[in-house]
């Protein structure tokens, strides 16, 4: 009973967070808006007894990532006006689609068809238990291809966005620091012989 | 028993190894040609395929806990595509040196997107066929990006990139439905589950159309197709080469491991949404094509019309016909690679051989290469005795045995259509004026390797049984 409580209180959390991000105007409240619901995701998770999922979800999202994703809203100057401009003209097709896909969902997902019966209840286990370790053991035995995979993934994501970025052309200016430190005076400093002037000799 | 898994995967395991080397060896060369980069690139192709033939599997081998399969047509379609990825890269290296943007990240992430092919082939989960779409979509986008100063060429990769993203969100939704409804992700787990028992098939049907949608996207079949002439025509060629040949071998991958492996107990019901597809875009790739005048768009609309009687072969339903669709994307994956490679080959520095206009008289700069391009526009209108006809004729042949005669009667009136534009293309070679006549500069090996695809599309025209046979034993083995 408390847990369907808790249940549906972060469920509708978690809805409601969600539609304030795409709702609100301001990104930076778009953005807090979605660290809530990142926060009300993983406490669903914690019902289900994936401690570490919960823990990771809040460590790598809120902590890591949406601070990121702070940073580059707050860097970038984003013009609302021309982002909302189509808001407006595109608002009847947004709604038919949705209505749409929100009745097919509603006919179809459901307790009735998705085998809620097969599937058994979560089993209360001892306080020993540990959560990480059971992933690990699945994830590198069972899913150890698939594990594998998503790495490479990851490594094209890093070549991808280093090629993107880096620029070595003559548009960015950048120094050496090593030349910066090697330099000597006389790189920098010219001596010029002059004879002296004096003042008044003119007239 | 680990290690009979690793054996059964040894040329994708390879293949990431070299990919990193590749990395590595760009990483430390100082050469602006990277010719070091390119020819590992190459040789690295060429290990893996020779991996691929010698560990050829006589029968079904499973690994990875049933994530992983090694089958007859995983092996061919993985042949050709490192095969076709040699000729493309040489294309690519041509183009890249000529148009002043060699960069060694090309190759590396040419060689994750093989990788990423060579996976969704063998993909025997739904999640490794996720994964591996993943790994091929993101190294593509990333490679139409990669020209920064083009500013066409930025759009093409934003408008990628997005509408790839929602593909995937769609593949991912489908995917999650069919788990919820049958508990696995194994698709031959997926298969039994649903012929045990399918009392909630309407939404087994549901989950499918989601992945259907994903599918088309990434194939580009009309309604989903908007991405492909965008695409083509601002990615640079090299990359537009790349994009219309390989992948599409992984995307047919796909279909054939999600529809017919996955959910061939749902046949009737992909039947008619693939019926939907397949006319569609048969009817938009070949009439919107008549009104191009950029040759890069025009194949990107003919692509989607071929995708359509791609769609064919597999609407048959039966195992000769996924053979004939088989056919069907090796022999069109050929036919691309060869059409690109022209345009490539007519480009110089700073100037793009992308209109239609640039093709007024070439029989009179360069015979041969007017010879070349004749073949492949008429293989790919469909003339006999070229590799087009027969693809045609295998699909239709099998259309007709499974009694979809309308279809066929169809299809064959939509074809009829495209043969207008690729003649276009002939007409304007054979019988304008030039406008300029700027010799055709381009190295020995790219000639020699260009004529030899268009004599490839005749010669296996003439024998179209060596690759039938072929794609016969892929899909009965």
């Amino acid at each position: 009973m408390i847990e369907q409580i808790v249940f549906y209180l972060f469920g509708g959390i978690l809805l409601l967070s969600a539609s304030m991000v795409v709702v609100m105007r301001n990104p930076i409240h778009s953005a807090l808006f979605l660290v809530l619901s990142f926060f009300a995701s993983s406490a669903i998770w914690l019902l289900l007894q994936a401690e570490f999922l919960a823990i990771a979800l809040v460590l790598v999202y809120v902590g890591a990532v949406m601070v990121l994703f702070l940073f580059v809203v707050m860097m970038l100057d984003i013009n609302i006006a021309t982002v909302r401009a189509g808001f407006a003209r595109f608002l009847p097709v947004g709604i038919t689609v949705a209505v749409l896909m929100v009745t097919a969902m509603g006919l179809v997902v459901g307790a009735d068809y998705f085998m809620s019966d097969t599937y058994m209840a979560i089993k209360s286990v001892g306080s020993d238990y540990s959560n990480t370790k059971e992933l690990g053991i699945t994830l590198y035995t069972e899913y150890l291809f698939q594990f594998e995979v998503a790495g490479a993934i990851l490594l094209v994501a890093i070549i991808a966005a280093i090629s993107l970025s880096m620029n070595k052309s003559k548009i960015t200016k950048s120094k050496n620091p090593q030349d910066q430190v090697f330099v000597k005076k006389q790189d920098r400093l010219r001596v010029v012989k002059m004879q002296s002037e004096t003042k008044g000799t003119e007239s | 028993m680990m290690n009979a898994d690793l054996i059964i995967a040894i040329p994708e395991i390879t293949l990431l190894a070299l990919a990193c080397l590749v990395l590595m060896v760009d990483a430390f060369s100082k050469d602006p040609l990277h010719l070091l980069t390119y020819w590992t690139t190459q040789a690295s192709l060429l290990v893996v395929l020779a991996l691929v033939l010698y560990y050829f599997p006589e029968n079904v081998q499973v690994a990875f806990n049933g994530s992983f399969v090694s089958d007859s047509m995983s092996a061919i379609l993985k042949i050709f595509m490192c095969g076709i990825s040699f000729v493309v890269f040489l294309y690519s290296h041509e183009y890249l040196k000529e148009h002043k943007c060699l960069k060694g990240e090309y190759f590396v992430l040419g060689l994750f997107a093989v990788l990423g092919m060579m996976i969704m082939a063998s993909a025997y989960s739904l999640l490794s066929v996720y994964l591996g779409l993943e790994l091929l979509s993101l190294s593509l986008y990333a490679m139409v990006a990669m020209q920064r100063d083009s500013s066409s060429a930025s759009e093409a990769a934003m408008k990628y990139f997005v509408l790839g993203a929602l593909a995937s969100g769609m593949l991912l939704y489908g995917i999650s439905m069919i788990y919820g409804l049958t508990g696995s992700l194994q698709l031959v787990t997926i298969a039994d589950k649903i012929n045990l028992d399918d009392t909630n098939r309407m939404f087994l049907v549901y989950g499918m159309i989601f992945m259907i949608i994903g599918i088309a996207f990434k194939l580009g079949a009309a309604p989903f197709h908007m991405w492909v002439p965008d695409v083509y025509q601002g990615a640079p060629t090299s990359v537009t080469l790349f994009i219309s040949t390989a992948p599409k071998l992984a995307a047919f991958a796909m279909s054939m491991r999600v529809l017919v492996d996955g959910l061939m107990p749902l046949v009737e019901d992909w039947q008619s949404i693939l019926m939907i597809l397949s006319v569609l875009s048969m009817a938009t790739g070949n009439i919107i094509a008549i009104a191009q005048t950029n040759i890069k768009r025009m194949l990107a609309y003919s692509t989607i019309a071929h995708v359509g009687f791609l769609f064919l072969g597999m609407i048959s339903g039966t195992s000769s016909g996924f053979s004939g669709s088989m056919f069907y994307i090796i022999s069109y994956a050929l036919m691309s690679m060869g059409a690109f490679g022209m345009i490539i080959l007519l480009g110089r520095n700073g100037f793009e051989a992308d209109m239609l206009d640039d093709f007024k008289g070439l029989s009179e700069r360069s015979p041969w290469f007017a010879f070349i391009m004749l073949c492949l526009m008429f293989s790919m209108a469909g003339v006999p005795p070229f590799l087009g006809f027969w693809s045609k004729w295998f699909v239709l042949k099998e259309l007709v045995a499974s009694g979809f005669v309308e279809l066929a009667g169809i299809a064959v009136i939509f074809s009829i259509i495209g043969v207008y534009y690729y003649l276009r293309i002939i007409k304007l070679m054979y019988f304008d004026k030039p406008e300029s006549m700027t010799a055709i500069k381009s190295s020995k090996q790219m000639r020699a390797v260009l004529s030899l695809n268009g004599l490839l599309i005749l010669a296996l025209g003439l024998s179209p049984n060596i690759l039938m046979s072929l794609c016969l034993t892929a899909i009965a083995g």
